[in-house]
């Protein structure tokens, strides 16, 4: 895979399926699919067990505003990803093209992604920090790797952001 | 937030008679009496300051939460870095504090960024 940086976009080329696969996957990812962890951390509470009024309102009327924010994000990012769509040899060496102006979605679903992954394994801080686990032996395996890979993702666009 | 929701909310006004009456003796000789003032408070003048906390999130990239302070608070650089320090190594950092409105709309837009970050009253 490589990864390049133009003015108007990000571009990742020479993807292999794997990898292909795990991008494909991120708005899937986001998703809680009501796994009670993955929803609180999402949606976490403005207070510290206090103010059950404030909680109350939150509840009614930011939540449903951040799950609007959470899901245009994930949409951009999946508009995107149909440039990935077709079988796995048609996959072969294709180019994933991200605009400049979805940076900030990228950023969002990428960081959901990590989010939710990471509170339905309920992995560990130590885990967390093992960047470099390797083979991938076992389905938690595989989504340690995969919030890293989407943290390296991360990393590119905060840099490109910040330049 | 919600417009109907920030309409409503934390700003209820408080009034208060102030009934002491003023005598006030003019060049002229003559005593005038000072109307009584109607003093209105609201309940954001009343209200304690709120501080707004964020916590420490072993998911969350150290870079990502450095451009989330930068963008919502307007901090430069350095002091967003020392903010975010502070949450890794500390596990919590005070980000701003003030009245509870904006408060509330800075912790609406650190949740949208998905940091963990709470309100809680000063005192």
């Amino acid at each position: 895979m490589e990864i390049w940086r133009h003015n108007d976009h990000i571009e990742i080329s020479e993807l292999d399926p794997f990898l292909a696969e795990l991008l494909r996957q991120i708005p899937a990812s986001a998703s809680p699919d009501g796994v009670r962890a993955a929803e609180q951390r999402l949606f976490s509470s403005p207070t510290i067990g206090k103010e059950p009024e404030l909680c109350a309102e939150w509840k009614q009327y930011v939540e449903p505003e951040l799950r609007r924010l959470f899901q245009s994000a994930t949409e951009t990012v999946a508009a995107d990803l149909q440039q990935l769509n077709g079988n796995e040899k048609s996959l072969a060496n294709r180019t994933l093209r991200i605009p400049a102006k979805h940076m900030d979605a990228w950023l969002s679903a990428l960081n959901q992604a990590r989010l939710v992954i990471a509170a339905k394994n309920n992995f560990t801080e130590t885990e967390l920090s093992d960047h470099f686990r390797s083979p991938i032996g076992s389905r938690r395996d595989l989504s340690l790797f995969q919030i890293n890979f989407y943290g390296f993702l991360q990393e590119f666009i905060l840099r490109d952001t910040k330049s | 937030m919600s417009r109907e929701r920030r309409r409503g909310f934390g700003c209820r006004a408080q009034s208060k008679d102030t009934r002491e009456t003023t005598h006030v003796l003019d060049e002229t000789g003559s005593v005038t009496i000072a109307e009584p003032t109607k003093e209105t408070r609201s309940e954001e003048d009343l209200d304690l300051p709120w501080q707004i906390v964020v916590h420490n999130d072993p998911v969350n990239l150290m870079s990502y939460v450095t451009m989330v302070f930068q963008r919502v608070f307007g901090y430069p650089r350095e002091k967003a870095e020392r903010h975010m320090l502070e949450v890794h190594h500390k596990g919590r950092s005070i980000l701003w504090a003030g009245m509870r409105e904006p408060a509330e709309l800075y912790v609406q837009q650190l949740h949208g960024y998905l940091l963990l970050a709470t309100l809680e009253k000063v005192g």
